[in-house]
This record gives structure tokens, sequence and C-alpha cells, in this order.
């Protein structure tokens, strides 16, 4: 059982807690020779693999490192330039290595606010009437499962495929928001969500539901 | 039981829409509402792609709501197939793919007089799908 991620966004739409659970580092390290097998593309903030993906390196990776020295954008830690450098023959062997691009905080801000939209257009597109908006949605990698509260918070949970119950699990989640984060003098509602507690319990349940299952909670 | 259906093509054009157990009607014209059900895909599909944890081969494959599913379905030429069906259905996939196959491709593709990119008015078209639908085991009154 694994849980990648939770979220909650507030009534309005905006992110006010993220926790990232189990996220798989997906990296690869490969010596290359001249010329590459795929073709890179030269971004202002960052490079990464537009075409020809092999043995884990894939369309969309970023480029980490280049012999061990850090990318930064599109130069090396040390100042060197990476299109000049990966361009120029006789810089080879380079040892390359790729991974997936991880989210910063503000393209989850951006995600967040993403899905306010698409959780009201699901339900205007209802053919059905009284429809409500995403409850599940489903790709080949992962699930993500939604449960609004009556006052409009939205909570997330993004898990495998394979998962049921998760909609106890958000259930609990809700419960433990409404035990360490309402009840918290300090907390201001629509603020993001910054209480230990609350981090400490979330943290140990999700642990616990991946252990025992959800038949545990 | 199966709602209706709406086929795009890669640009985002309307190909063809077909209703058959619609409810409700959403209370904008046809056009406006392929225009927002396409922005609301397009929008899923970076929104998956970015959130997803690993890499995605396929992407978003289906969401679902208390009252009904959604299945999307794209073929590699960038057709967007998209039906709406009751929550449990099941083995959606492999019919849009048959229908893909069977209807799109004899009756669409192989048609000299239909033009790429251009809305399909085919009446035969139109009565094969239709068979092809109600034919189907998801047809028809949900079973509780």
């Amino acid at each position: 059982m694994v849980i990648y991620g939770v979220y909650i966004v507030s009534k309005s739409g905006g992110l006010i807690f993220n926790l990232d659970h189990n996220v798989p580092k997906i990296e690869t390290e490969r010596t290359e020779s001249y010329p590459l097998s795929y073709s890179l593309e030269y971004e202002p903030k960052k490079v990464s693999v537009a075409f020809g993906q092999k043995d884990g390196v894939n369309v969309g990776h970023v480029l980490v490192s280049v012999n061990g020295i850090l990318a930064n954008g599109c130069t090396l830690e040390d100042g060197r330039d990476i299109k000049e450098l990966i361009e120029n023959k006789d810089n080879y062997p380079l040892t390359l290595k790729f991974s997936r691009p991880k989210m910063t905080t503000n393209e989850k801000i951006f995600l967040a606010s993403m899905f306010y939209p698409l959780f009201a257009i699901a339900s205007q597109l209802s053919p059905e009437p009284k429809s409500s908006g995403i409850e599940v949605l489903e790709a080949d990698t992962f699930r993500l499962n939604c449960f609004q509260t009556l006052t409009g918070v939205k909570f997330m949970v993004v898990a495998e495929t394979i998962q049921p119950g998760m909609d106890v699990l958000l259930r609990r989640i809700y419960e433990l928001y409404a035990d360490y984060v309402l009840k918290n003098p300090f907390y201001s509602l629509e603020m993001p969500i910054r209480c230990e507690l609350f981090d400490t319990n979330l943290q140990a349940l999700l642990e616990q539901v991946e252990k025992n299952g959800i038949a545990s909670i | 039981m199966i709602y209706n259906l709406y086929i795009f093509d890669k640009y985002g054009t309307l190909m063809y829409y077909s209703e058959w157990n619609r409810l409700k009607q959403s209370g904008i014209t046809k056009d406006e509402e392929a225009k927002l059900m396409y922005g609301m895909l397009f929008s899923l599909k970076s929104f998956v792609n970015k959130i997803s944890p690993i890499d995605p081969k396929e992407g978003f494959l289906f969401y679902k709501t208390n009252k009904y599913a959604l299945h999307y379905v794209e073929v590699s030429s960038g057709l967007k197939f998209v039906l709406n069906t009751d929550t449990t259905a099941t083995g959606i996939k492999d019919f849009l793919l048959q229908l893909y196959s069977k209807i799109w491709v004899e009756y669409v593709v192989r048609n000299p007089l239909w033009t790429i990119g251009t809305p399909v008015t085919s009446d035969l078209f139109k009565t094969k799908l239709d068979e092809f639908v109600r034919a189907s085991p998801l047809f028809g009154p949900k079973i509780i």
C-alpha cells in the first residue's frame, strides 16, 4: 500500500496543506559518448529530454548533473554553459544524470488551484442532475481521491491505483483536521496549516495505513 | 447506462456528438459545451501529467463523481473519445477502442467524402454508431 501525497485545498481554491509521503525518486545516471542518442531541449530554467527515450531516460526528464557537478538551470554550478559542454565532441565521454522533474511548492499551489475549476466543470457538464464534483480521478500511474466537506474544504489523497478504502482514510484526515487544526487557537481559517500536532498525527496515520492496511484505523 | 459521447480531434474540434439517456442539459449551447469539455480535458491531462509520481504512459483514464463517470481514450493520432456512463460501468476503454476500430475507421476514415478536420455528418456513421452503442451490454438502465 503506497500513498504518494496528501493535499488540502481551502474553500477558495488555495493550497493550505501539502505532504509528500512516499514519492519514488526516479533518477538515471549514464555515461554517454558522442553523439547523444536523444535530443535535449535547452530552456532558461532547465535542460530536459525532448525526444528519444531509452534505458530509463524518458521524455520530460530534466538534467540534474554532468560528471557529478550539479546543474543549475542552463549552467553548471561551476559556471560552465551546459549547451556548449554537451555539444562539444571533445568533452566526451560525459556522465549525465537525469531525473523526473520534482514539483516545486509554487507548482503545487498552481496545481491545487487548477483542480478547483476542474471540480466545478465536472459537475456542470454532468448528464445527470445534482452531480457532485470529481470524487475519484484515475490515471495509469495513480489514483486521486477527493473529499469535499460541507464547508467546502477539499481533502485529496494521491495513492497507487489499486487502493480500496481511500474514502475512509480521507474522513480520518478530516477528523484530524477538525481536532488539531480547527481547535488550534493560533490557526486562522483559509491560511496555510502549520500545526505540529497535525503533522505528526497525519504522518502516524499514513504510516499505520501503509503498514497494516485501511482496516486498522 | 451510457449517457453521451463526444469525439474530438487533436485540435479540439468537436467531430461528433451524440446522446442517449442524458437527463440534464448543461444550459449552454452545444458549441460552448464542447469547448468547455475540451478545455477541461486539456487541463485534466496536464494536471495528471504533473501530479503523477512516476512517468505516466497513458495518463488520464477516467474520473467519477457521485452520479456519473467520464471515460477518456485518446488514440495516437490525437483523436479523443469521451464517454459518460453511470459510475458502475466497467470495460469502457475496450468498448471505446472497439468503437474506434470498427465504426470510426470503417465509416469515417474510409469515407472519401469526409474531409479531415471537419465534423462528421454521414448518416451511415450515425446509424452504425447508434447500433453499436445500443447493442452493448453497457447501454440500458443502471444495474443497482
